[in-house]
């Protein structure tokens, strides 16, 4: 048969490798700035953009979408032109790609700390990034399925599949998760509220970490290890099997983010049996990576790419056993909200994705450049530095997590809260977070050990743009072939195939949420928000205030006690966005209105709190917000948010927006008067009067009657 | 979003569907297994081998990774 002569083009692998390297240091050094703002509650020094509720969404989404994303398209357009014999199907697309999305992450580092969010975790990227996410995702994906189409070779590896499976399904997460009602350039509200909102986010958050930073790195894995290793996969048939599994489980397991959460129960025990199930499938991943090292222990020795690879599969069957095991409702009961899950996602990110990254660099780079790595013995260095770091971060924050769950749900021998004061809890565990901090910077140092010995190589080396290959020319498939294969023949179907698996689990989760009427027993007594803490709740969503603070009362005595009645799911309906949070660095908010709880701070409180919390709790660790009253509450806008309200359902009577502002001012002219009266000189147009007014709303709705 | 909700509900025995879905994926998962079992060991040895081809290595060393 003829063979047919064709180059790869290296260029855009290099670009998107580099693009890595520097957005990993950046995204790193992010969160170690966060990491230490929990020890030092001043060190933002009141600068608004670097407090740490505002920090937080841009370490996780430089983590996730700049690090572990160029990381992704590194190996794409690396392995993909290599496993298909044919060069990517267009460079113009791979550019509009590349530049494309790197244009996206500046654009979240231009946003995310100026408080233009829309407060879903992992997605709180404004609308028209969202949208520029789209069209550059359209862009990667129709270079992926037209290189597909022209492909020489009759198979396609089990790594493609793993690409193709990423494309699809984070196409339909991430649209149908950022449907919003745009009420300007910068801001908007999610078309669902409270209960199906917090469904769609966690079906979509879940999935995240599912088909971003799961799928598209087991791709990886099957090509790069055997690369490293010289020797092929482990298993094939249980790549296969694995392969179909793991997308099918994967996109019902989101619900187990909202255990003991208002969500329906049907719902919770769906997303607990899936999860567990995800067990096997994860674990076969596992097991192939690393029996495919069988025998070769002695290479993994010497090579830090395979020290690497064996510590990234290593933590990944950690994560994915712990993730089923915390998504047992008693596990749960006790991690939830706690900084267990923080310990648990970092075993995912600087275990697996950041080593499968370096694993992969170190061994692209030396042939990207012609040359050897430039010291062996500073990647082993990195290698043991990096999982130390690893090991320092982790270990702690997990006995900081059991710690300060078990202290939320002691109770005495007289049956009161053995630790009624919120802030008793969090003392205790501070050791934690200064070890933590430690712990995030070993793994720093370990990652620029890694930029200067992977640009030293570069510079020893030179790059090699183009290498040439031949292959047969592409055969048609036959009818009578084996069904797999038949599939794969035909990339579209294949695709196809991949969209309707993951479509028949996220139907069954959000179809039956959209029944309104029989999941959520409707609450007379719940109304929608006032036009002033309509602005307050945009404000604590600017300032990123629920990424400490939870609104979601589960129902146990330990909760009820501390924080009052529990959340139901009826209370929710006028929430655009859900604000249950995910984590409790400081008290849950959701009653904070209530003046018959023990939780209950008067205006006053509040005015003094924001303005520097250690005056009124001196061992507190939240930052000061001097800014909200210095910033004058912006009315201009809020006609078109209440009109936005009206059209998502919010039953806000027709024409309320012309009244709204008069309405605001009246609401706002009594809290600056009982401040005033209480010797506080403040303006009543102060962002801050909003928020306390948002505050003193929280939780009030089924108390009016009591 | 609240035509779909509308729609949806109206839908008579809507509850069935999850059970049909989970349905579909277990008879869907079974054949799959059938299928790679019954797939020829030659077959998935070829396939294995697609990243090692070694037209397309440019390694330095053809031995080591370093």
């Amino acid at each position: 048969m003829e063979l047919q002569k064709f180059t790869y083009d290296n260029k855009l692998s290099n670009m998107f490798l580099w693009a890595t390297v520097i957005w990993g240091i950046v995204g790193m050094l992010v969160g170690l700035t966060a990491a230490f703002e929990l020890i030092f509650p001043h060190m933002s020094g009141n600068i608004p953009w670097l407090v740490y509720s505002r920090l937080r969404p841009l370490h996780t989404n430089a983590a996730i979408f700049a690090f572990v994303g160029n990381g992704i398209f590194t190996a794409v357009y690396y392995s993909t032109p290599r496993l298909l014999k044919t060069p990517m199907y267009s460079k113009l697309l791979g550019n509009i790609h590349f530049w494309g999305w790197q244009l996206i992450i500046v654009s979240a580092a231009l946003t995310l700390p100026f408080g233009f969010t829309q407060s879903k975790e992992y997605a709180e990227l404004i609308w028209p990034i969202d949208v520029m996410v789209v069209l550059i995702w359209v862009v990667f994906g129709l270079n992926l399925i037209m290189t597909l189409v022209n492909r020489r070779v009759k198979h396609i590896y089990v790594t493609i599949w793993f690409y193709i499976a990423t494309w699809v399904t984070i196409a339909v997460l991430y649209i149908t998760n950022n449907l919003a009602l745009p009420t300007s350039f910068t801001h908007s509200y999610p078309i669902y509220a409270g209960i199906q909102d917090a469904l769609v986010q966690w079906w979509y958050g879940h999935n995240a970490v599912a088909f971003f930073l799961t799928t598209p790195v087991l791709g990886m894995m099957y090509y790069f290890i055997p690369k490293a290793a010289n020797r092929p996969i482990y298993s094939y048939k249980l790549s296969i099997i694995h392969f179909w599994a793991l997308i099918f489980l994967y996109i019902w397991a989101g619900p187990h983010h909202l255990l003991y959460s208002a969500l329906p129960d049907w719902a919770q025990a769906l997303g607990v049996v899936f999860s567990v199930m995800l067990i096997a499938p994860s674990w076969g991943g596992m097991i192939n990576g690393l029996l495919t090292l069988r025998g070769a222990w002695d290479k993994v020795r010497e090579d830090p790419v395979l020290k690497m690879f064996v510590v990234a599969v290593t933590a990944y069957g950690m994560a994915t056993f712990e993730g089923p095991m915390l998504s047992l409702k008693t596990v749960n009961a006790l991690s939830h909200f706690s900084d267990w899950t923080i310990a648990h996602v970092h075993i995912g990110t600087l275990g697996w994705n950041s080593m499968m990254n370096f694993g992969v660099i170190y061994w692209l780079v030396p042939r990207l450049f012609k040359t050897k790595l430039w010291s062996t013995k500073l990647a082993n260095v990195h290698f043991w530095i990096a999982t130390l770091g690893m090991l320092f971060f982790s270990i702690p924050l997990y006995f900081a997590g059991f710690t300060q769950a078990l202290m939320w749900k002691q109770f005495t021998a007289e049956g009161f809260l053995a630790y009624p004061n919120f802030l008793e809890t969090v003392t205790q565990i501070l050791p934690m977070y200064y070890l933590r901090a430690f712990g995030g910077s070993l793994y720093i140092i370990g990652a620029l050990m890694f930029v200067y010995n992977v640009v030293k190589t570069a510079k020893s080396g030179s790059f090699v743009r183009f290498e040439t290959d031949e292959a047969p020319a592409k055969e048609t498939p036959k009818a009578k072939e084996g069904w797999h294969r038949r599939l794969e023949g035909r990339p579209l179907q294949f695709t196809v195939a991949a969209l309707v698996v993951i479509l028949i689990g996220g139907l069954i989760e959000i179809v039956p949420m959209y029944l309104v009427k029989t999941n959520i027993p409707t609450i007379t007594a719940v109304m929608p928000y006032t036009p002033l803490e309509l602005e307050g709740r945009d404000i604590y969503i600017r300032e990123g205030c629920y990424l400490c603070h939870s609104q979601m009362i589960r129902p146990f005595r330990s909760e009820t006690e501390r924080y009052g009645e529990y959340t139901k799911a009826g209370e929710t309906v006028y929430d655009h966005p859900f604000l249950f949070g995910s984590k409790r660095t400081g008290p849950d908010l959701a009653r904070e209105g209530v003046k018959t709880l023990p939780n209950y701070k008067p205006d006053l409180w509040h005015y003094n709190h924001m303005l520097n919390p250690q005056k009124v709790s001196p061992e507190s660790i939240m930052p000061s917000y001097p800014w909200l009253a210095e910033n004058e509450i912006d009315y201009s806008h809020v006609p078109g948010r209440i009109n936005a309200m009206i059209k998502l359902g919010v039953p806000y009577v027709e024409g309320y927006a012309d009244q709204a502002v008069a309405d605001m001012n009246a609401q706002a002219g009594q809290i600056a008067a009982g401040l005033q009266a209480n010797g506080v000189q403040v303006d009543k147009n102060k962002e801050i009067i909003a928020l306390i007014a948002y505050l003193q709303r929280l939780g009030t709705d089924v108390y009016k009657n009591k | 979003m609240k035509i779909v909700i509308n729609v949806l509900e109206s839908i008579a025995g809507i509850e069935i569907y999850p059970i049909i879905s989970l349905l579909i994926f277990f008879l869907f998962f079974i054949l799959v297994t059938v299928l790679v079992f019954k797939t020829s060991d030659s077959e998935i040895e070829e396939m294995s081998r697609l990243p090692l081809d070694k037209d397309n290595d440019h390694s330095v060393d053809p031995n080591s990774t370093f």
